[in-house]
């Protein structure tokens, strides 16, 4: 296997992580709107919170986001 | 599809101007495409708010608007800050509404018109974390001048057991310490990602309709509405984004201003 191969799929393998932090980020919005289903006058108050663990779990996601990018763009002749 | 191999990379490229490099003690600063649009979007978010301070008794539309953003900001703030959060309203306005109309100037479909390509400004890690480290400036600086050595109690949760200490001390500080970089890294990945998403979908339309074929075509169509999709997600991320950044530098303020 060449170099350039290998970088490729490394940068593909970094990709997974995405799909994962997506998992995390659909976990975060509808545990929200099943608890705001139940309950809708507390859900307008809670919003903040809702936004807060949005950032937190994409950051992971972006964060292999920026090592696939690394692979790419960085690393390499 | 042989000689026109599209970058998506290249519309980041920061570049002057006016044709012409200035160059201080071997330090360049000439005015960049960067540094043209940050001054677009000081005089946009100039234009609304002049247009908006008409202290009229029952507002007109523009000053309603302002006076909503103003209101919204004020909220965010007194909830999240707290007692003694007013003070820190203005950045956080400036902020925001800098980061906001930074993002979608960025977005905008301008180039339609040739050469009117409009520049994301907080694609850039140096933009974004400037921001950041100025936000977490304040709050050392509001932590240290307020609490004075005391502020340093913020790292020992109060109620742990004092043999987890050593444990929790050096995770609590790195926590601490990593906060500007992930407030920066959040905005720049997140403007980075959505503009090489459309300049890869733009990419497919143009090699789609320039191949001939049938099912270039298709694949071309299929693209352009996929560039539609992406683009109101854009919109979406965009306020997203400048919310996330606002609401997080006002938290790590309350964290500094109240110590727990």
């Amino acid at each position: 296997m060449t170099d350039l191969g290998a970088m490729y799929i490394g940068a593909g393998l970094a990709a997974i992580g995405i799909g994962l932090s997506a998992l995390g980020v659909g976990n975060v919005f509808g545990s929200f709107l099943e608890g705001a289903l139940r309950n809708p006058g507390a859900a307008d108050g809670q919003q903040g919170r809702l936004f807060i663990g949005f950032a937190a779990s994409e950051l992971l996601g972006l964060i292999a986001f920026v090592v696939a990018i690394l692979i790419l763009f960085v690393v390499g002749k | 599809m042989s000689a026109g191999k599209i970058d998506p990379m290249e519309q980041f490229k920061v570049e002057p101007v006016f044709g012409r490099h200035i160059d201080l003690f071997g330090y360049d600063i000439s005015f960049t495409n960067s540094a043209l649009f940050m001054v677009v979007v000081a005089a946009l978010l100039f234009i609304f708010m002049v247009g908006g301070m008409q202290r009229k008794l029952i507002p007109g539309k523009w000053q309603l608007m302002v006076e909503g953003a103003v209101g919204f900001i004020d909220s965010m703030v007194s909830v999240n800050i707290g007692k003694g959060g007013k003070k820190f309203a203005p950045y956080i306005f400036s902020l925001f509404f800098f980061i906001l109309f930074a993002n979608l100037v960025g977005v905008l479909p301008l180039a339609i018109l040739p050469g009117l390509h409009t520049f994301a400004v907080t694609s850039h890690i140096t933009v974004t974390a400037v921001l950041a480290f100025f936000s977490f400036g304040i709050v050392l600086a509001v932590g240290l001048i307020k609490h004075g050595f005391k502020f340093f109690s913020l790292f020992v949760p109060h109620g742990a057991p004092g043999w987890l200490m050593p444990v929790i001390i050096p995770v609590e500080l790195v926590s601490f310490l990593v906060r500007p970089f992930s407030l920066g890294l959040r905005l720049f990945v997140a403007m980075t990602a959505g503009h090489i998403l459309l300049e890869v979908f733009g990419s497919f339309v143009v090699q789609g309709f320039s191949s001939g074929t049938p099912l270039g075509g298709v694949v071309g169509v299929l693209s352009f509405g996929m560039i539609v999709g992406v683009s109101a997600l854009e919109l979406l991320v965009c306020a997203i984004q400048a919310y996330v950044f606002a609401l997080l530098t006002s938290l790590y303020l309350h964290d500094a201003v109240h110590l727990h």
